[in-house]
């Protein structure tokens, strides 16, 4: 059998294919160099976008030049078929022997795969933590409760003294540092320009707060010092602290909750009790 | 040679050749545009051939451990070991980060690949009959493709991701009476929980990807079944696709487009820094990063938490907190529209017929209307996401910015949309085929709402053929084959039919589906070859002749200045 002869290509166009993919083949050699003398981040990135560029403009211009581009149709059957099909398929299926033809065996049958698609959901229930605490439940409770020391970010316990005025120190939990919603942080503040007092009291200024945000529970971390306020690095709340952490701009709408803390014997910070709300985001069972 | 006996070993044992003719012959249009999608599929091949390097040194876990590696600053720190197995993989497998960085910015791309050809379909009015259940699985293939941005944006376990996490779990917490065992049945307990990192790891490397596969596969096949669309133009019709065949044309072009995909999403890769997890540090529920802005996929959703004020409900005892309805209710109420759109237009112009023809912008102003609208809603949400940063750069206070952004959400929408309605009426009440050959005169007229037969011109159907002179059918014998095709005189258009048929009746009766009722004549052998060599004939002799006297021109002119004939020469 004689093979037809491959047609003429335009002039030029065959050697910049060749031209591309020799470029492309040098990417790839050169990728494989630079991983083999131990890698380089940029240079492979280059050397692979490189032999894939060229793998691209060789292909695009072979797809372009050499063979043709536009000028065909295919004929379109169009929906829906015809109606003489449809109705032969029809007929197929509900035949008299057809089993959706059987109404009292196809409603057991449902019956049956409706249960057993009940049956099925049940594992998800496995899902739910382990200790079988209800959801709310936990949301209420936190590290924090009568007694329980503060703690710095490197677990040493707190005197009043620790706390400087005018900056923000954040504040854990002892025995429960690691959890969610246990940061807080502590900041000393002139009692006189409290517009509201807070709603944990407060030890001579010394007021402690929720560090999680009341609108999505991101860590208040921005301290704006002179004007006492906390500001959120997620959705710009702000809080002003001399006004018990009252939201005053941003989309939070809850206040922070606060702390109640006094000093033991030994002159250490202790919480006299939980927080004064559920700390971080809102939810439906929130008190 | 051996390629010929492999495929005449395989045809004799599965019969292929019938179903390959067709297929091979298969017509793609050529408008860019109908790339789009593609660019979304090979970035997810991309995604794929990453992600599986990626899971072969990523530790799902939030066990503790301790990071020995290259990056000194935290060498000795106790950090989980999803984050400490991320930093060994940036730092110490080689060719580790480059995959890390092109895997995000795939993913970054094939979202926007997707949107924008989420945008296309939308404009042009490809969702319509009988192409509805492709637009639904294509919004789902959306929303599952956010999905997986987001559990593979959190589980590296940085600071930045944690972040993120505790948002989307506040945003679940907000929702009324069960948002609270949400958030208990995903994470297994409270935010941070231990089961978290293993559940988003299955979810981002098992049930997304499989789920997105087989949708895949699925608005694939709808595809092939249902054919192309096409824009309006000379022979086509609602009965037909012109434009290139798969093979060899298409074939070629995709591939390119594969390899032109990866070419970007290496370079990228390699080439700009990408969620840098050793600058944010390991997650600590008591610190920040600031800025924090999320990828861009969810940054509607920030900025639409950043925008929406202070408003909480109480209802008896209960409460359903803020970010419910900036979270919650837009993400549903976007995606509920969107799945609705197809069903909601029909049911507003009464429009059940079927459409292989596209529309243009232009030619349903209220549906550009709506869209432009919706397009500029989201893109102030995403601006709003950068509010901080805003701010930081114009120096002025982030609640200026704030409200600026609270006001411009809720104007520039309508603003742009009645625009778009406008221009859009004018484009097609006028002569103008492009926006800037609009007169004024135009713009006024297009204020003036619809007539009533302007309405109905989408409606009209297709002249019928007698009317087109002209037109009509040309088949020949090819050999033993036959072949056809569709030839305009007047137009100057002449189009092929994309296959040979083994006899003459079948043939004629392709050429009959694609052009209904057009006369069929019968001609001796091949016509002249098609008009595209002598166009590019004709167009190297114009590049020719005007090079020539371009060249001509500069050398007269360098002439007349040397000799000065006319007037003083220029200093």
């Amino acid at each position: 059998m004689r093979r037809p002869r491959v047609a003429p290509a335009p002039p030029g166009v065959n050697g910049r294919i060749i031209l591309s993919f020799l470029v492309s083949a040098a990417g790839a050699i050169g990728f494989a160099v630079t991983y083999g003398l131990g890698g380089q981040t940029q240079w492979e990135g280059v050397c692979l976008a490189v032999a894939f560029a060229g793998l691209a403009i060789g292909l695009a211009i072979w797809g372009r030049r050499l063979v043709p581009v536009g000028g065909y149709v295919e004929e379109h059957e169009g929906f829906p078929p015809p109606p003489e099909e449809q109705a032969m398929v029809a007929a197929v299926l509900t035949a008299p022997d057809s089993p959706v033809r059987r109404r009292g065996l196809l409603a057991a049958l449902g019956l049956a795969l409706t249960a057993l698609g009940v049956a099925a959901l049940f594992p998800l229930r496995s899902l739910l933590p382990s200790d079988r605490t209800r959801p709310v439940r936990a949301r209420e409770v936190t590290p924090w409760g009568p007694g329980v020391r503060l703690l710095n970010a490197d677990g040493r316990p707190l005197r009043p003294g620790d706390i400087p005025a005018g900056s923000v120190v954040t504040v854990f939990p002892e025995g429960g540092a690691d959890a969610g919603d246990a940061p807080a942080f502590a900041v000393r503040l002139r009692p006189e320009r409290f517009t509201r007092p807070p709603s944990a009291g407060h030890l001579d200024g010394l007021v402690v707060y929720s560090l999680l945000c009341t609108h999505a529970g991101c860590p208040v971390r921005l301290y704006l010092k002179g004007t006492g306020r906390l500001l959120c690095p997620c959705h710009q709340s702000s809080f002003d602290l001399f006004a018990d952490a009252q939201p005053v701009a941003g989309p939070a709408a809850r206040r922070l909750p606060g702390l109640p803390i006094e000093a033991d014997a030994d002159g250490y910070l202790r919480a006299t009790g939980g927080f004064t709300a559920p700390p971080g985001a809102g939810y439906w069972s929130r008190p | 040679m051996i390629m010929d006996r492999l495929a005449r070993a395989l045809d004799d044992r599965l019969r292929l050749s019938p179903l390959t003719r067709r297929a091979l012959a298969k017509v793609f249009p050529d408008h860019w545009s109908f790339m789009l999608g593609e660019i979304a599929l090979y970035s997810l091949v991309a995604l794929v051939l990453t992600g599986v390097f990626l899971t072969l040194f990523f530790d799902p876990s939030s066990a503790d451990r301790v990071y020995h590696g290259s990056y000194a600053p935290l060498e000795g720190t106790t950090t989980s070991a999803a984050y400490a197995s991320t930093m060994r993989l940036s730092w110490d497998v080689r060719a580790g980060l480059l995959i890390r960085q092109t895997h995000h910015w795939a993913a970054l791309i094939f979202v926007a690949a997707i949107l924008v050809h989420l945008v296309r379909i939308f404009f042009t009015g490809a969702f319509r009959k009988p192409r509805e259940a492709n637009w639904l699985v294509g919004v789902t293939m959306l929303m599952l493709a956010l999905a997986n941005g987001f559990t593979g944006y959190s589980m590296p376990d940085d600071l930045l991701s944690g972040l993120g996490l505790r948002i989307i779990v506040s945003v679940v917490e907000s929702i009324p009476v069960v948002g609270s065992r949400l958030v208990s049945l995903g994470l297994g307990g409270e935010f941070p929980s231990d089961e978290m990192i293993p559940r988003l790891f299955v979810t981002h490397v098992l049930l997304v990807p499989a789920a997105l596969v087989a949708l895949v596969s699925v608005h694939l096949a709808m595809i092939v079944r249902q054919k192309h669309t096409q824009f309006p133009g000379p022979g086509r019709t609602e009965h037909n696709v012109v434009g290139s065949r798969l093979y060899p044309s298409y074939s070629l072009r995709s591939l390119a487009l594969l390899a032109w995909v990866l070419a970007v999403l290496f370079a990228l890769g390699g080439l700009v820094q990408i969620n840098p997890v050793w600058l944010y540090g390991p997650f600590d529920p008591a610190q920040a990063t600031s800025p924090a802005q999320p990828d861009w996929y969810v940054a509607w959703g920030d900025g639409a938490l950043r925008l929406f004020p202070p408003w909480e409900i109480r209802l008896a005892g209960h409460l359903v907190p803020a970010p419910f309805f900036p979270g919650v209710v837009l993400g549903g109420v976007t995606f509920l529209a969107l799945y609705a759109w197809p069903f909601l237009e029909r049911w507003c112009t009464g429009d059940r017929r079927a459409h292989q023809l596209l529309d243009r912008p232009r030619d349903h102003p209220i549906r550009t209307g709506v869209g432009v609208t919706a397009l500029t809603f989201f893109a102030v949400l995403v601006v709003a996401a950068g509010d901080d940063i805003i701010a930081r750069l114009l120096r002025v206070p982030v609640y200026d910015v704030l409200n600026v952004l609270r006001v411009m959400v809720l104007v520039l929408p309508l603003l742009t949309g009645a625009l778009a309605v406008l221009l859009a009426r004018a484009l097609r009440r006028s002569e103008a085929t492009h926006l800037g050959d609009l007169t004024r005169a135009d713009l006024r007229a297009a204020r003036r709402p619809a007539r009533a037969d302007e309405r109905t011109t989408a409606d009209e159907p297709e002249l019928p053929a007698p009317d087109r002179p002209g037109e009509r059918i040309e088949l020949w014998p090819d050999g033993e084959q036959w072949r056809w095709r569709y030839r305009n005189e007047p137009a100057g258009v002449a189009i092929l039919g994309n296959r040979k048929a083994p006899t003459e009746r079948e043939a004629a009766d392709s050429a009959r589906l694609a052009y209904p009722g057009v006369d069929h004549v019968m001609v001796p052998g091949p016509p002249p070859p098609p008009p595209h060599p002598v166009r590019a004939a004709l167009r190297r002799w114009a590049t020719t002749a005007i090079g020539a006297s371009l060249l001509a021109a500069a050398l007269r002119h360098r002439r007349r200045r040397r000799w000065g004939r006319n007037g003083p020469r220029p200093k």
